[in-house]
């Protein structure tokens, strides 16, 4: 059973994905990234890992998709042109990325990796509780570190986006 | 409680591995290929995701938090990079009135 | 008084300075009286050490201004020394200067490079001096170079003209080659004796035992080979007519009285040497005389004047070789002498005749300047006599010495010899007729020629004066006077008086009655040779043509024996074919390559890295994403 839901929601993630670079209207590329993040946080439920699932549709699906769509319809972007000129680079840009994808994925399949035995286990690591914990805990510098990272973004952000002398609105 | 889920003696943990180089394979392919700076940017982010799929994975597999903690973390910082991303994408088209990227060569020399 | 001797040299260093550093901002005038006042002064302060020396009991002066090198085992400081050879060098080398230096005041005057000129007169002459008042063999070597220098620069001195150049750059060259063996020589010597001081050396080759001592040999071989490119033996000769370029006071002074005597007064200082290794005297006797004959002959059938007087120089010298070959120091040095005296005026004559002339040189277009020039034609007259050997001029005197002495050695040497002066008398007089007597044939207004001005009378008058009783400091023994010269000399030549006496058969003596025979024969020779002269340029008034000569014999001795041809062909022009080879193969094609190949490679690298930077961001990432490919190779390859 498990199985088969992993099989599902895997196609459907590599599918999405794909849609993803395919697409000829932007729209449509984001609302297939937005399904293949609802795919991932599915994967976290079977791993798991039940709050990373919640905070990923949330952040990602909820937060950064939104602000993509909004770009996107702000500037009014029309439907992307594949000009064939460029067929020669796709091939060679298919080449390499799949030779990289093999490669890996042939190495991986020789070696076995090792996971936790029975006693270790602990199936409780997904759960917030635990994950507060040791975020608090051991990741605590990090954590403070990130917020001085969300201040400065913004600040970029809002730098970056003030409108110079001169400059026409669209 | 501590029961190990079926998950995790049904699936090897290298089909997760697979999967993830997958997702991060194609999103390669999307960098090099399209010519449109969103959607290279939402390529990039289909990148760092099969990167969070790897990390949970083996944070489950190995009973391990900070792995998830890291995810967090990524997120924390995709969240940020996208707001300077987009902001830069939004100058570049005040610019030159266009989101191709192949337009971009003054650096060509 | 020791010191004294350091300012012989000094005058004429200073006179050099001041001349060459104020070339053009002195005054003609001034720059003259200082380049002769420098002369004068080393002349004064020579004639008062001299006086000091005979006054102290001839004991030999030596002065060490530092130490110069200093090796393990051996030093060499640069230090002066004066014994009897050095002060008979001395008078002659800074009174013929000084005369030299008078004469030139008036003979350059209208010259615009009048104190470059004097500047370097003087700078020869401090080479000179320091060549002979050298402590050691570095310092004759110091004065060696410096004289080829002085030489190189005075006969190009009028440097416009390419031929001079070459003239000057043909002396120096051939000045080189015998300045390495030189070089060499004093290297043997170092090696073996631990020591180049004058004093020191004739110690230590005074316990030399053995004759002809295969080291020993080659180190007089190589002092040889300097003294040949100095003095202009076989076969390094061919500078010494070319270098007639220069004006006419620089072949007086140099290659006349001083610089080409220095090889001689190299071997007689090496006496100690020398003589312990006949083979290389022998070697010495041999080339003399074919130089003295080769000389000889050359100069019957030549028609520049300052040739002919080129060519007798070359002649003369290799009679003072013929001496120093059968061991004759001292009628080898009286020669030196006397040949200064009656050279120097002879050039200063040709100068005279030259300048009265304006610039005429070809002595076809002379003849009948006797009552033009009736000074000139009275020294030169005095002159000829000396150096045609008629007693009781100078000339007669030592030439008979030399005579005598070839005589007890070798025959065959002095009857060749004695031929030789008959030509020597021959081919002089030819000249002398040609240009004093019969009818003026060259195309200048009498009225323009005009005799010596007394600046250039006088220095003539004095030589004349020498050059007649220049020889009664060196009467045979015959005449039972004392043999100044002789005495004077005995101290320096002691090592070889000892090497003499422990081998008397290599050294026979000449009896009494030999000795008559001699002179008189050599006088008769040289009445012969004038006789042929007086009678075929003065009664039958021939006269040499203007057209290529006919006549084998005269071609083969105007044309120099073809010396410079050969020379030409079988060493300048392969040596200047490989310079060309070396010049394109080497330099253009190598070396060339070599340097603009970094300028070339960098441009060529850059521009293909160039087509890197494309500008496309595809483009970037497409390669981050190959190093990505790449590395994962590497990774996953290193640990299969």
């Amino acid at each position: 059973m498990v199985q088969n839901l992993f099989y599902f929601l895997s196609f459907l993630a590599v599918l999405s994905a794909l849609m993803v670079i395919l697409s000829k209207n932007p729209i449509h590329s984001v609302l297939y990234l937005i399904l293949t993040f609802f795919t991932l946080s599915g994967h976290y439920v079977l791993l798991n890992a039940q709050f990373l699932a919640i905070v990923n549709v949330i952040v990602y699906a909820g937060a950064i998709m939104v602000l993509f769509l909004f770009t996107i319809m702000f500037l009014n972007l029309k439907d992307d042109t594949f000009t064939g000129s460029r067929i020669l680079y796709h091939l060679g840009a298919g080449l390499v990325v799949f030779t990289l994808a093999g490669l890996i994925i042939l190495k991986i399949s020789k070696e076995t990796i090792i996971i936790a035995d029975d006693a270790h286990f602990d199936s409780q690591i997904g759960m917030v509780e635990n994950l507060g914990q040791v975020l608090f805990n051991r990741f605590l510098v990090p954590f403070e570190l990130v917020s001085i990272l969300f201040l400065s973004a913004m600040v970029g952000a809002v730098m970056l986006g003030r409108r110079e002398k001169g400059e026409k609105n669209f | 409680m501590n029961q190990i889920p079926e998950i995790f003696r049904a699936i090897p943990v290298n089909n997760f591995v697979i999967l993830a180089v997958v997702l991060f394979s194609i999103g390669i392919l999307g960098v090099l290929t399209r010519k449109n700076a969103i959607i290279i940017f939402m390529s990039v982010e289909l990148m760092l995701n099969s990167v969070n799929l790897l990390f949970v994975t083996f944070s489950s597999y190995k009973s391990d938090p900070s792995g998830q903690v890291f995810v967090f973390f990524i997120m924390a910082i995709a969240a940020a990079e996208v707001a300077v991303g987009l902001a830069i994408i939004v100058m570049i088209y005040r610019r030159i009135r266009s989101t191709d990227v192949s337009l971009l060569n003054n650096l060509k020399g | 008084m020791e010191q004294l001797l350091s300012l012989i040299p000094l005058f004429p260093l200073i006179g050099f300075l001041i001349n060459g550093f104020g070339a053009r901002k002195i005054p003609k005038g001034l720059a003259g009286i200082v380049g002769v006042l420098a002369s004068g002064a080393s002349f004064l302060v020579a004639l008062f050490l001299l006086f000091q020396f005979l006054g102290a009991g001839q004991k030999a002066i030596s002065v060490t201004l530092w130490q110069w090198i200093s090796g393990a085992s051996w030093s060499v400081g640069f230090s002066f020394y004066a014994d009897q050879l050095t002060f008979c060098m001395l008078m002659v080398v800074t009174g013929v200067g000084f005369l030299i230096h008078v004469f030139s005041y008036g003979y350059m005057h209208e010259d615009e490079g009048f104190g470059k000129f004097f500047s370097f007169l003087n700078l020869f002459l401090f080479s000179m001096l320091v060549l002979v008042l050298g402590g050691n063999l570095l310092m004759t070597f110091i004065g060696w170079e410096g004289v080829g220098l002085c030489s190189f620069l005075l006969i190009g001195f009028w440097n416009k003209n390419d031929a001079f150049n070459d003239a000057a750059k043909k002396a120096f060259v051939m000045n080189r080659i015998g300045d390495l063996g030189f070089l060499i020589g004093i290297f043997l010597i170092l090696f073996r004796f631990n020591t180049l001081q004058y004093t020191e050396l004739v110690t230590a080759l005074g316990s030399v035992e053995v004759l002809n001592d295969t080291y020993l040999v080659w180190a007089g071989i190589c002092f040889f080979i300097g003294a040949m490119g100095k003095s202009a033996q076989l076969p390094l000769f061919t500078w010494l007519p070319d270098a007639m370029a220069g004006p006419t006071p620089v072949s007086a002074l140099i290659h006349a009285a001083t610089m080409v005597t220095s090889g001689i007064y190299l071997v007689i200082r090496m006496n100690a040497l020398y003589s312990t290794i006949p083979m290389v005297q022998e070697f010495i006797l041999w080339i003399g005389l074919a130089t003295a004959i080769i000389g000889a002959l050359v100069g019957t059938s030549q028609n520049d004047i300052k040739k002919i007087l080129a060519y007798s120089t070359v002649s003369q010298l290799g009679f003072m070789f013929v001496a120093l070959g059968v061991g004759a120091y001292t009628a080898a040095l009286f020669h030196v002498i006397t040949h200064a005296f009656f050279k120097a005026l002879l050039f200063l004559g040709a100068g005279s005749v030259i300048h009265g002339l304006h610039e005429e040189q070809d002595i076809r277009n002379m003849g009948g300047l006797k009552k033009f020039l009736p000074l000139t034609y009275g020294v030169f007259l005095v002159a000829n006599l000396a150096i045609a050997g008629i007693p009781p001029f100078s000339g007669f005197f030592s030439k008979d010495e030399i005579l005598a002495h070839t005589f007890a050695g070798n025959k065959i040497a002095y009857i060749l010899l004695t031929v030789t002066a008959g030509i020597t008398a021959f081919y002089m007089f030819r000249l002398f007729f040609l240009v004093f007597f019969n009818e003026y044939r060259g195309k200048l207004s009498t009225e323009k020629i005009h005799d010596a001005p007394p600046s250039m009378a006088i220095p003539l008058v004095i030589l004349a004066v020498l050059s007649l009783i220049g020889g009664f400091i060196g009467i045979p023994e015959v005449f039972h006077m004392p043999h100044y010269l002789n005495d004077f000399l005995q101290p320096v030549l002691a090592p070889s008086n000892a090497v003499a006496s422990l081998h008397p058969n290599l050294h026979p003596v000449i009896s009494h009655s030999e000795e008559w025979i001699v002179m008189g024969v050599s006088v008769v020779v040289s009445l012969i040779g004038i006789g042929v002269a007086w009678s075929m340029y003065f009664s039958r008034k021939l006269v040499p043509d203007f057209e290529p000569e006919t006549n084998p014999l005269v071609k083969l001795t105007n044309g120099k024996f073809f010396f410079d041809q050969i020379y030409n062909a079988v060493i300048v022009k392969p040596i200047t074919l490989i310079a060309n080879i070396f010049s394109v193969l080497v330099d253009l094609l190598m070396i060339n390559l070599l340097v603009e190949g970094f300028g070339i490679l960098s441009r060529f690298a850059g521009s293909t890295l160039k087509l890197t930077q494309a500008g496309r961001v595809s483009g970037y990432a497409f390669l981050m994403v190959c190093s990505i490919l790449l590395f994962a190779l590497i990774f996953i390859f290193k640990t299969f």
